[in-house]
């Protein structure tokens, strides 16, 4: 039971960073071999601003 | 487990849907228990994923678990990027919900609870579940190809020029009636209105603590701007009481409109990391979280439906909109049920992180039908108000009267009886000095859900405090539809007039940001205006073409979903997709005409040109009235452009269908060659 429970908090976390894309920076992070920084967080959202700018929200 | 036991667990789930669906659809003369509609769901949902989706999947789509996704093949780590699936479903169903399921089940509640209910069951399981998880897949298995693309790939040049003009129209049309609900959510409201304006500064706050202070911590950022939110909240009712600051916060709607523009025209040309994406981050935070309180509210209070089954309105003369039970109950809901936008984020980010084909059935069936889930519980929170109540809060002054004893002696009148008295002690204890003619929907599923938070939690002491946090949530969300939406059709706008004129389609030069973010604004403006000065409160004429333009869309998709599956030589199931496509058309078409050519004035456009036109000499103000019928005249021309175009694409479709099945042509989909998966020995 506290495993099934475990399990579900891992992915509803997983799920939450992947909706506010904190995975999609961690990954990016990776790619690049950076640390975390001002100048690492703005080259991301700069990579990533037409992409994001372009996803729809529905109705 | 044995099979009979999985038997008879399925025997039981069909008879305890097929109970609840009957004391909802037959019991008539007293009210009952909101459980039965979550039962209800719960049932056709379960039985519809586990048998109808599994059906698509194995004998249509023929899911290959071994063929490898473009999440596989195309990995980059950024778009591409192979994700659990369960991620995946949260991150779809973070896109596909938004204000749509919430407030066309309260519009459609005049009808009663029966009609909406059985067509939000029946419509996201035969028909929007459908829709999204075969366009989902057909993307994947296109390297995440958007419905634009693949209509041209699949139909023709014609198809892909219609999807994209249908695109554009209902991105615009959406923006002006979802700015409209904001409007008449706000107006005369310095509550509300306050802690609205409080979301910009937080959202601004947000983006640059995230990206000055702690770069990356976006549901750290999320959680900090929520708990500022709610502070906002909380002083709203302060600001309301305070005889300097309410003022500084009370708006007409006409200023409300002209701000709403301005801000809209501003978050369009902005950065997007400092407003659009904290604003983003921050609706999203707070949707996940209410819709899953509002779950957890109407389980622990399982409150009543005091609205009947079904209203004396299904015969078209209902005040908070014109038109009779056909079409009209089937376009005033869309996103619980049919939602052509869907096919959009269906055929965007989605496919892109599909780790495995045979994922999409849960991912694409799968959140739709928690989507229509969402417009179950606003059917309830809207059912539970007592029927007069629920009236006079979206009824527009044009139809029962702008005077409160005047409005309250018309809807009781109708057969809902409800008092001045009774309404002023309502709009009290939810902090607003008035609740009538709020139309829109927005407000009244704000008192619904509002009544239901308080009975479990805190009670009628802190109703006021739970109305504005559903308010603040609703606008949040529409606002951030308005962000989004007027940056993805600027970004149309830029691809196509770059094929005019290159420095058009430069997406970072300036000029061109500005001039094709003014023709969206203006656009969706131009709508919104029309709305606030229409008499008859604008959810009249625009809510019915948005469901019009949406379902449209719908149509499209499903157009294209058939063409692939005659091409992939599965014709004989072609009905998956047939069905729900004759019925739409139907619905829509018939919608549409009604709209346009219906002689009585409450319904048509062209005949409510014609009786103001025989007013105009009389009126006091002609220019107003000349005002009104060009308007009346617009949107006749805008539901029949959009009717041509669709049938222009079922004209192209049906000739390829008959090409294809009659063997001119040969039946050959343009997807991806099949690729052996690297984890096929795990999936095997």
């Amino acid at each position: 039971m506290r495993r099934h429970l475990r399990k579900f908090c891992e992915i509803v976390a997983a799920t939450l960073r992947e909706i506010f894309d904190e995975s999609a920076y961690a990954r990016f992070l990776a790619s690049k071999g950076l640390i975390s920084s001002r100048a690492a967080y703005a080259e991301f959202l700069h990579e990533t601003e037409h992409a994001r700018a372009r996803r729809p929200r529905c109705c | 487990m044995p099979k009979l036991v999985r038997t008879i667990t399925w025997f039981a789930v069909a008879a305890s849907g097929a109970l609840a669906v009957s004391v909802i659809a037959l019991r008539r003369g007293e009210s009952i228990n909101a459980m039965w509609l979550v039962v209800a769901a719960g049932c056709c949902y379960s039985l519809g994923y586990r048998f109808y989706s599994k059906f698509i999947a194995t004998k249509v789509l023929l899911l290959d678990p071994l063929r490898a996704t473009p999440a596989e093949r195309l990995e980059n780590g950024r778009d591409f990027v192979r994700t659990n699936k369960w991620v995946v479903f949260g991150h779809h169903f973070a896109a596909i919900a938004g204000p749509g399921p919430l407030v066309g089940p309260v519009l459609a509640a005049q009808f009663g609870y029966l009609p909406g209910t059985l067509w939000i069951l029946a419509g996201a399981v035969f028909g929007g579940c459908v829709q999204d998880f075969v366009i989902l897949l057909f993307s994947v298995r296109r390297d995440g190809k958007s419905l634009t693309e693949m209509a041209r790939e699949e139909i023709g040049k014609v198809g892909g020029f219609i999807a994209y003009v249908s695109i554009l129209g209902i991105i615009i049309i959406l923006l002006g009636v979802a700015a409209l609900i904001v409007v008449n959510a706000l107006k005369g409201s310095p509550w509300g209105a306050f802690t609205i304006a409080m979301t910009i500064p937080i959202a601004l706050l947000m983006g640059l603590y995230l990206r000055r202070i702690r770069p990356g911590k976006v549901l750290e950022t999320s959680i900090l701007g929520f708990v500022l939110v709610m502070l906002a909240i909380v002083s709203g009712q302060w600001v309301s009481q305070s005889p300097t600051w309410a003022h500084w916060f009370t708006y007409s709607a006409t200023t409300l409109a002209i701000v709403i523009i301005v801000y809209g025209f501003a978050a369009s040309a902005l950065p997007v990391w400092l407003l659009l994406a904290p604003r983003d981050y921050l609706s999203t935070f707070v949707k996940l979280g209410v819709i899953s309180l509002l779950a957890a509210g109407i389980i622990l209070v399982r409150p009543q439906l005091h609205m009947p089954p079904l209203t004396r309105f299904i015969d078209g003369t209902g005040p908070v909109f014109a038109g009779s039970i056909f079409p009209f109950a089937f376009i005033t809901i869309a996103c619980g049920a049919i939602s052509g936008f869907h096919s959009l984020i269906s055929s965007g980010t989605t496919p892109k992180l599909i780790a495995h084909e045979t994922e999409t059935r849960m991912v694409g069936y799968g959140a739709m039908l928690a989507e229509s889930m969402v417009a179950i519980m606003a059917m309830i929170a809207a059912c539970t108000m007592q029927p007069g109540v629920y009236f006079a809060i979206n009824s527009p002054a044009g139809v029962v009267g702008q005077a409160p004893e005047a409005a309250a002696a018309t809807i009781t009148r109708l057969g809902f009886p409800v008092t001045a008295a009774n309404m002023a002690v309502l709009a009290h204890s939810v902090g607003e000095q008035t609740l009538y003619n709020r139309t829109g929907g927005a407000p009244a599923f704000a008192v619904g859900m509002a009544q239901i938070f308080a009975r479990s939690l805190g009670g009628d002491a802190v109703l006021a405090i739970w109305y504005h946090f559903a308010i603040m949530f609703e606008a949040l969300f529409i606002l951030t539809v308005l962000d989004a939406g007027t940056r993805v059709g600027r970004f149309m706008l830029q691809d196509a007039l770059g094929h005019v004129w290159k420095p058009l389609g430069r997406i970072s030069w300036y000029p061109s940001i500005l001039s094709t973010s003014a023709l969206i604004v203006g656009a969706w403006g131009f709508f919104l205006w029309q709305g606030v000065k229409d008499p008859l409160g604008g959810i009249n004429s625009l809510w019915p073409l948005f469901g019009i333009a949406n379902q449209l869309l719908a149509t499209v998709a499903l157009c294209v979903a058939t063409t692939i599956i005659i091409k992939m030589h599965r014709a004989r199931y072609v009905m998956v997709t047939l069905l729900p496509l004759c019925i739409l058309v139907s619905i829509t078409f018939t919608a549409s005409y009604h709209k346009i050519f219906d002689p009585n004035p409450r319904i048509g456009f062209l005949a409510h040109a014609k009786l103001l036109a025989t007013q105009i000499a009389a009126a006091p103000k002609p220019a107003e009235i000349a005002r009104l019928i060009f308007n009346d005249r617009l949107d006749a021309a805008v539901a029949g452009v959009l009717v041509c175009l669709v049938t222009l694409i079922l004209i192209e479709s049906l000739l390829e269908w008959s090409r294809v099945l009659s063997g001119k042509k040969e039946a050959r989909v343009k997807e991806i060659p099949f690729v052996l998966s690297r984890f096929a020995e795990e999936e095997a």
